[in-house]
């Protein structure tokens, strides 16, 4: 090829200065894109995809350096641009969207202005046009009422509305390449969905390049024509779509395929072994430090939630001046659970799936008593625990019997306790131990049981990998022997390889433990693989009940219909799971 | 917009309780002063008798709720009072020092403002330069020293070595009259009048006094701005900008700026508080004729109507500062009335 292509990306090397040194987050990357062309860039986090794109624009922090290769666009260096020159490019020839869309817009300007500020930054209206063209975008973003919208602020939309205004904004100038930072991530599966056709609708009509930066591999084969597959700072294989998921080259890449959970694959089949997990040789656990419980012969119901309701009071948007007089009005409420009833065995686990807002979360609060439903019991282990407030509860011996895995394994922990110390917190606190000696047996063996290596047992939660801390939030869960776990997204801050690991860690420990498992998440295909049963639910009310295979495979209703079908995955299975076979 | 004066009306209507609180404290505050005033004002001379005639006259031989209740009563029709120092009615005496203490306020926040608002933003935006530091070599002055010191310091360099500041005498040098009461700020009333050279001599007075409380200022003023700014430019909302490729005074003032300054508001409210307080200080190095040293001097003389009156006019200005950076928050800040 003679001719350089549109974005062209030659042997880039990025360095960073740390406190702990020189670090290098990139080493010698290159990659092109062409004029119209969709490139996915994938990889886990750490990888280097962000910082290939920030360098490319210029906007890396101060720390950040360029050691070696060059950037082009349009056959203009970019590497060594002056700032004022990248300025004028960005937004206008090359523009970006980034994750967390609320926060990524002015919380206190209202949208329809920072559109404007784009365009009258770039020259592409006037004062007295610009109102009009900001509307214009919003228009084109599909968002209703427009002209209304104009004028409202971040924290009055919705995320997936959000990110349609930061469309709107990139979108403003008409660029020529877009760059597209893990942009669907935290929103829904059919938001994201809506969000990723309105981008390849509007770039494909003004035949506009764009770079799509994701760890979700579906996500990249539904909307990408080429793929770059990074780690570590290196792009270790790059190939159009069909070519890659059909006959990945790299060993990174055939591992990332196989850690994607799909519509059909099984547990046994993530088979990734993910990079902590090599350097800690990390065997599978030969002592059951746990005393197994017996299997009971006949399966007995553990869990029989009755016509739960939880409202929570709205606030009205006429304020009345005088709190103690409502003007007559009853008490506006919202019911985010809304007479909901099921049952769960002993040993069974049970998935509970739904978009943002359905009710899964405040579902799974009520049942692990951490907040008080409105009307309706639970009835656990043939004792109605809602009889007593949350706040009490905390202090019942059934406190132990029911516990929860969090969603983010980094927030959930006390930044201040060692791991070993959050292991041992529910030992101490609700099991009343007090023998130093007897903790820390208990603690070495619980460790083990989640394949936590004992030395990393005193580090801080900052020391630890996602992994790491994902394992010594499980640790602790388990470490009271409960009945009942309740896994809230458990594996929604992690990546794929990661998630694996930790999804078949959960298995393996409800085999051997014997506990059950409520499982609330948003990716169907995760749920599957855990569950033997799913309820979807939809906006406080229970959709769909069945076992995951057929709530996956043979939905009833439209909603969870819309639900699945938005779920994106790379079609050539076939050829992977002969792929994944011959490892 | 609607929404927006409800919530103003119902933040005007939450400082009621306050008020009444802060009316049931400086009376009950007052009586809990060990002395008896009774004593005090019938004079060294006085016999039993004559100091129980006293306490009848001035009321406090009644019970402390029905003490109350006059107290209040007089409250409504603007009585507070005489004061037994100055047997001027204290209404009257807090009227005239008021303005002068305000005045001096006033100026000493502006000039901190002033300095340390920009000071801040070129630190956040050039972490660990030169101005960097002398932004934290200034805070560290600013906390470290008392007012008091950096008032006499002032005095010590700029009107005994250099002489270049006029003598810390007051509002204004003798040879001048104060021009005539409109708003009591004389820097204002002096203009008002058309007096050139009244205005000059009254800010020449005001510039140490207000530099001291101003130096006081600064250190939180700078420090909120500083750390706000750095924030503001590390979020996700600024790099947005930055992609955009706004330019760079929009990036730094419309949209970090504008975000620091919340967070700033409340902060100049808090500042404003403790001014009033620091006044106190400052006031009497000065000789400055501000309700800060009135208060003093009626504190050692048991002139138990005017401390009231000191601490309720204080404590009504708290109130209503922080009524006003509430407002002004709830009108600039699109976010502010949704979660409570």
């Amino acid at each position: 090829m003679d001719k350089t292509p549109f974005l062209n990306v030659d042997e880039l090397s990025v360095e960073f200065r740390t406190r702990n040194g020189i670090v290098q987050a990139l080493e010698k990357v290159s990659l092109h894109v062409e004029k119209g062309e969709v490139l996915g860039v994938v990889g886990e986090s750490g990888s280097g995809k962000s910082v290939t794109a920030y360098t490319a624009i210029g906007l890396l922090d101060a720390a950040g350096e360029a050691s070696h290769g060059t950037v082009t666009f349009d056959g203009m260096p970019l590497t060594d641009a002056r700032e004022a020159d990248l300025r004028d490019l960005r937004g206008r020839e090359i523009s970006m969207i980034f994750q967390n869309p609320r926060a990524a817009l002015n919380p206190i300007r209202p949208v329809g202005k920072q559109i404007e500020d784009v365009l009258l930054r770039h020259v592409q209206a006037t004062r007295q046009t610009a109102r009009d063209k900001a509307v214009a975008m919003l228009k084109k973003v599909k968002i209703v009422e427009p002209e209304q919208r104009y004028w409202s602020y971040p924290f009055e939309l919705s995320g997936g509305m959000c990110q349609r205004v930061m469309i709107a904004i990139a979108l403003a100038c008409d660029p020529r390449l877009l760059i597209a930072d893990e942009p669907t991530t935290g929103l829904d599966v059919t938001t994201q969905k809506a969000t990723m056709d309105l981008i390849r609708e509007l770039t494909r009509e003004q035949n506009m390049s764009v770079v799509l930066i994701t760890h979700d591999l579906g996500m990249a084969a539904a909307y990408c024509d080429r793929l770059v597959v990074m780690q570590k700072g290196r792009v270790v294989e790059s190939a159009p779509v069909n070519d890659l998921f059909a006959a990945p080259q790299h060993p990174y890449t055939k591992k990332l395929i196989a850690a994607s959970p799909g519509p059909n694959s099984t547990l046994e089949e993530l088979t990734a072994v993910p990079d902590e997990m090599e350097t800690a040789n990390m065997a599978q656990p030969n002592v059951a430090p746990l005393p197994k419980r017996p299997k009971t012969a006949e399966p007995e119901k553990l869990l029989e939630v009755i016509d739960l309701v939880k409202e929570f009071p709205i606030k009205s948007d006429n304020v009345s001046l005088l709190p103690w007089r409502n003007n007559g009005q009853e008490e506006q409420a919202f019911r985010a659970v809304d007479g909901i009833s099921f049952s769960m065995m002993r040993g069974e686990s049970l998935g509970l799936v739904g978009e943002s807002g359905c009710g899964k979360s405040t579902t799974s609060n009520i049942i692990t008593r951490l907040m008080d439903p409105t009307s309706g019991d639970v009835i656990f282990d043939h004792r109605n625990i809602t009889t007593h407030s949350a706040a009490k509860f905390a202090r019942l011996p059934e406190r132990m019997k029911i516990q929860m895995v969090f969603q983010d394994p980094t927030e959930s922990l006390n930044p201040r306790y060692s791991a070993r110390q959050s292991i041992a917190q529910p030992l101490r606190h609700l099991k009343g131990l007090r023998n130093r000696k007897e903790i820390a047996t208990k603690v070495d063996a619980l460790a083990e049981l989640v394949g936590l290596p004992g030395n990393l047992l005193d580090r801080f939660p900052h020391q630890l990998s996602g992994g790491q801390k994902a394992r010594v939030g499980i640790a602790r869960s388990i470490a009271v022997d409960p009945l009942l776990l309740v896994l809230d997204e458990p594996t929604s801050a992690l990546d794929v390889s990661v998630q694996a690991v930790v999804l078949q860690l959960l298995d393996q420990l409800k085999r051997d433990l014997g506990m059950s498992y409520i499982f609330v998440s948003h990716d169907l295909n995760v749920v599957r693989l855990l569950c033997e049963r799913v309820i979807v639910m939809n906006r406080g009310k229970i959709i769909e009940t069945g076992t995951a295979d057929e709530v996956l495979n043979n939905p009833e209703e439209a909603y969870t219909k819309t639900l699945v079908e938005a779920i994106p995955h790379f079609e050539p299975r076939t050829e992977i799971e002969r792929q994944v076979s011959a490892l | 917009m609607r929404t927006k004066l409800h919530q103003v009306g119902r933040r005007l209507l939450q400082a009621l309780p306050s008020v009444f609180g802060v009316v049931v404290i400086s009376f009950a505050l007052t009586r809990a002063l060990p002395g008896d005033p009774a004593i005090y004002f019938a004079g060294a001379m006085a016999d039993k008798e004559s100091i129980e005639q006293v306490r009848i006259a001035l009321g406090l031989d009644r019970s402390w709720l029905e003490q109350f209740f006059i107290y209040v009563g007089n409250l409504f029709k603007g009585d507070m009072g005489l004061s037994l120092s100055t047997g001027q009615p204290v209404l009257q005496e807090l009227l005239t020092r008021l303005p002068a203490s305000l005045e001096l306020t006033f100026i000493g926040l502006g000039l901190a403002v002033l300095l340390a608002v920009p000071l801040g933003i070129l630190a956040a935006t050039h972490p660990g330069s030169w101005i960097d530091h002398v932004c934290r070599v200034l805070v560290t002055a600013g906390v470290s020293l008392p007012t008091f010191f950096t008032g006499l310091f002032l005095i010590y360099i700029f009107y005994y070595l250099l002489g270049w500041a006029p003598s810390p005498l007051g509002r204004l040098d003798i040879l001048y009259l104060s021009p005539p009461t409109v708003t009591g700020f004389y820097t204002i009333d002096s203009l008002l009048a058309r007096d050139g050279e009244t205005f000059i001599s009254s800010l020449k007075q005001l510039i140490l006094p207000a530099f001291t409380l101003g130096l006081f200022a600064l250190a939180p003023i700078a420090r909120m701005t500083r750390g706000g700014m750095l924030g503001a430019l590390s979020s996700d909302y600024v790099r947005t900008a930055r992609a955009n490729g706004l330019a760079r005074a929009t990036v730094l003032l419309t949209y970090a700026f504008r975000n620091a300054a919340l967070p700033l508001l409340t902060t100049l409210g808090m500042v404003f508080s403790f001014l009033l307080g620091a006044n106190v200080l400052v006031e009497k190095v000065f000789s400055w004729p501000g309700i800060g040293s009135f208060a003093i001097e009626a504190l050692v003389a048991s002139d138990y109507a005017a401390v009231q009156g000191f601490v309720l006019t204080m404590a009504l200005l708290f109130v209503v500062v922080n009524l006003t950076i509430d407002v002004i928050l709830t009108l600039t800040d699109p976010r502010v009335g949704l979660d409570d």
